[in-house]
């Protein structure tokens, strides 16, 4: 039994499994962990009786699934058509310079899990990024890198309190 | 709050109720309705509602108030958004510092508070309700109807705005006289294809085979277009009853709601629409006593943009990879699980209680020939007034543009408008006074797609937009079918190459060749529409691939490489900020004198740009 093996049954059972249901169940499985660990996905191929090829199939067709964990905070950048005319372009590569990110990565010292997506449907405010689920609009590629700057390092914060409690 | 002792479970019961939930509001009650859509969201909408909530609860003596959330009103720009009954007072761009005043004033004072409404630019004159607001006035709200006015998460809202008649009207009715009433309606889907949804409906209620499935497609994915998620957050109900109201046309007994990932708050506020369904009895067995059944299930998209084609779709939902299918196997006929499917999407559902309630023929009366009803637009890009508008079909590009959105924005002019999303096409100035509706768009190579509408300006450059709708597509391509999977990046390559100055004019004959190809021999709508937006860009703005080409030039100055950054001497106060932003360190120059760009090192980052505070840097 893998560290992962009660959690995967549970949510296969939650779909009473139904292997239709694949996608769902690695929606909440993800949810669970942040990402897709291998091992979760291979305790889903026997629970649900799929074989594994099909599992990463999915898990590789769709963009929001992640076989690697996440940083502290997640950051979306909207691609839209009216961010792209109002410059994400550019506020994406000054977010790939100044944190050595790419799109779909982790900083260095997974501060943040930076995506690029198609549309966030929040035209009125483009250009336009999700930090952590608030919506943060009329970017430049200086207010974007501002706002990521100031992002609360729990790694940090945490050494902080140790060196304290020292 | 009426809460329902049990299921309501017949026409009459739900008519009392109904009358109950109205009889039980006291018209004097002040209502402040905050805009919770995203776009005022964005801007703190919702902190602003908790302000206005923590003021009703202090002040409770003898006035009643009640503050609700209510769905996108549409006018984004704007947010966030408040409207004050009595007198349906707008208010706008409303920060928490102004909740007390409006508390104060309005609420409990009966006066307007003058610095918070709309400004009529072209009239210089602040007017009070959004009937006198011009981005209002020629709009025609039906899928919208219920948008900023029901609290989405209201069931009694809902009701006593009327919800749920058309379900005890549809059910009293004879499945055929459904139908036949949609048929009346000449609604047509409202996804893009605009295939008639009588048509659909009447072809999958006559396959063979059970059980059938009834599938609403909320995979909004065209960039630039949130009007289904709109609806989705704003007015659920209206969704979940159009479906109810079609499973009983066509003979189903389960559906799907298939929603994009990045839209959370859809899912949940359809979830509490969906629970509050069943518990009030509109959905499971027996619904309204009429023994027809039906339930509602959500289904979370992954982020693929080709799951909004509809066999793309239905493979999602069998917990596949969302490949599409080729199109001779009908999906009415043999769709999810193999079985009878109807797949409609959000907003051709919620059109659906309107008809039932008023009648095909008013629906009818509404539109065009050919394109009935009104057609909701995400407005957006370079023009005045972004939002969601809600017009008749047949309304001109201009009156849309101009009328309703104010315009391009900053003074600048207009250049085109990008219909259809990334399967759609540019129309330049000269079809401003083109009618939108699902034939004249196509007509001259756009479509009407599911209604987004983006504005571009004088500063857009043509070719690096048609670079990125391809660019788009290549990366949501499946790959299952060839030309799809190789003609876009061969497609890309080439305009890669002339957005670089590589280009050559063999270029666009090639383009036009692989084009040809995608169209003809792609399995899906993706592959064969692809080409659409270099198409397009190619017939309307082919000196602008010219003079990338030949010129090694970009008019709109946008692709990098063809234009160059330099410093307007008679501008330049020569305070150095843009030499220490340099990351290159390609400018010189002595203090408090004109600075120079060294054009051999500069990157064309455009860093000195956004830094100079004295706009003196250029680009030629």
């Amino acid at each position: 039994m893998s560290d992962y093996a009660a959690q995967v049954a549970e949510i296969v059972a939650r779909y009473e499994n139904d292997a239709d249901m694949l996608i769902p169940i690695m929606q909440d499985l993800q949810a669970e962990y942040g990402y897709l660990p291998a091992q979760a996905l291979k305790d889903l191929t026997d629970s649900l009786n799929v074989p594994l090829t099909r599992i990463y199939g999915v898990a590789t067709f769709y963009a929001s699934f992640r076989l690697a964990p996440k940083g502290q905070h997640e950051v979306t950048l909207c691609m839209g058509t009216v961010c792209h005319l109002k410059g994400a372009g550019r506020i994406s590569e000054t977010i790939c310079e100044e944190f050595s990110v790419s799109p779909g990565g982790t900083t260095p010292d997974r501060l943040f899990t930076f995506q690029a997506v198609n549309c966030l449907g929040a035209c009125a405010l483009a250009p336009v990024m999700v930090v952590d689920g608030e919506y943060r609009g009329e970017l430049t590629p200086e207010k974007a890198v501002e706002i990521l700057r100031a992002l609360p390092d729990e790694a940090e914060s945490a050494k902080e309190k140790e060196a304290s409690a020292r | 709050m009426i809460a329902p002792v049990k299921r309501i479970k017949t026409a009459a019961d739900l008519e009392r109720i109904r009358g109950e939930i109205r009889a039980s509001r006291d018209p004097a009650t002040k209502i402040v309705r905050v805009c919770v859509g995203p776009g005022c969201a964005a801007r703190g909408a919702n902190r602003v509602l908790g302000l206005f909530r923590e003021a009703v609860e202090e002040s409770g003596v003898d006035v009643k108030v009640e503050a609700k959330g209510v769905g996108c009103h549409g006018l984004c720009e704007r947010g966030p958004i408040v409207l004050v009954d009595p007198g349906a007072i707008f208010y706008q761009r409303v920060e928490e510092p102004d909740v007390a005043e409006i508390f104060r004033e309005t609420v409990l004072g009966g006066r307007v508070v003058e610095r918070l409404l709309y400004e009529d630019p072209a009239k210089g004159v602040r007017v009070r309700t959004a009937e006198d607001i011009p981005f209002y006035k020629a709009q025609q709200r039906i899928a919208l109807g219920g948008n900023g006015e029901i609290a989405p998460e209201s069931m009694e809202d809902y009701l006593a705005a009327g919800g749920y008649a058309a379900l005890a009207k549809a059910l009293a009715m004879d499945p055929e006289a459904i139908i036949a009433e949609i048929e009346t309606s000449g609604l047509r889907g409202r996804g893009g294809g605009g295939f008639p949804t009588a048509r659909k409906w009447r072809s999958c209620r006559d396959a063979s085979g059970e059980p059938k499935y009834v599938i609403c497609n909320g995979d909004e994915g065209d960039p630039g277009a949130f009007m289904d998620r709109a609806v989705m957050e704003g007015n659920p109900h209206a969704v979940i009853e159009g479906m109810i109201v079609g499973s009983r046309a066509i003979g189903s007994n389960q559906g799907y709601i298939y929603v994009r990932n990045e839209y959370p708050l859809s899912v949940e506020r359809l979830n509490v629409a969906i629970g509050q369904a069943r518990e009030w009895g509109f959905l499971g067995k027996n619904i309204l006593g009429s023994g027809h059944s039906f339930d509602i299930r959500i289904n979370r998209g992954g982020g693929a943009f080709v799951c909004g084609e509809s066999t793309a779709l239905m493979a999602s939902l069998e917990g596949r990879v969302g490949e599409p299918r080729a199109k001779y196997v009908h999906t009415v006929e043999h769709g999810l699980h193999d079985k009878p499917t109807n797949l409609n999407n959000v907003e051709t559902w919620a059109n659906v209680p309107a008809i039932v309630n008023q009648g095909g023929a008013w629906f009818a009366s509404i539109g065009t020939e050919g394109s009935k009803g009104t057609k909701v637009f995400s407005l957006v890009g370079n023009v005045v007034n972004t939002g969601l508008v809600e017009v008749p079909m047949g309304m001109t590009i201009r009156e849309i543009v101009e009328g309703i959105g104010g315009g391009v924005k900053d003074g600048k002019a207009f250049k085109a408008v990008q219909t259809g999303g990334p399967s759609g096409g540019c129309l330049p100035a000269e079809f401003m006074d083109t009618k939108v509706d699902f034939d004249e768009l196509a007509k001259f190579g756009s479509m009407m797609g599911s209604g987004g509408m983006i504005v571009m300006d004088e500063d857009t450059c043509m070719v690096n937009v048609a670079r990125y709708f391809l660019n788009f597509l290549k990366e949501e391509s499946c790959g299952k079918c060839t030309p799809c999977r190789e003609g876009l990046p061969q497609m890309l390559e080439a305009l890669d190459r002339i957005t670089t100055g590589e280009g050559r004019v063999e270029d666009l004959d090639r383009l036009e060749e692989i084009a040809g190809i995608m169209s003809q021999a792609s399995l899906c709508a993706l592959g064969k529409t692809a080409a659409n937006p270099v198409l397009s860009t190619l017939k309307y703005f082919r000196d602008e691939y010219l003079t990338h080409i030949e010129e090694k030039q970009c008019p709109a100055k946008v692709c990098r490489g063809l234009f160059k950054y330099m410093i307007d001497p008679n501008a330049c106060k020569g305070c150095g900020i843009c030499k220490k932003a340099c990351p290159v360190e390609a400018i010189a120059g002595e203090s408090r004198t004109p600075h120079i760009i060294n054009q051999e090192i500069c990157t064309q980052c455009g860093t000195c740009l956004e830094k100079c505070p004295f706009s003196a840097v250029v680009k030629v």
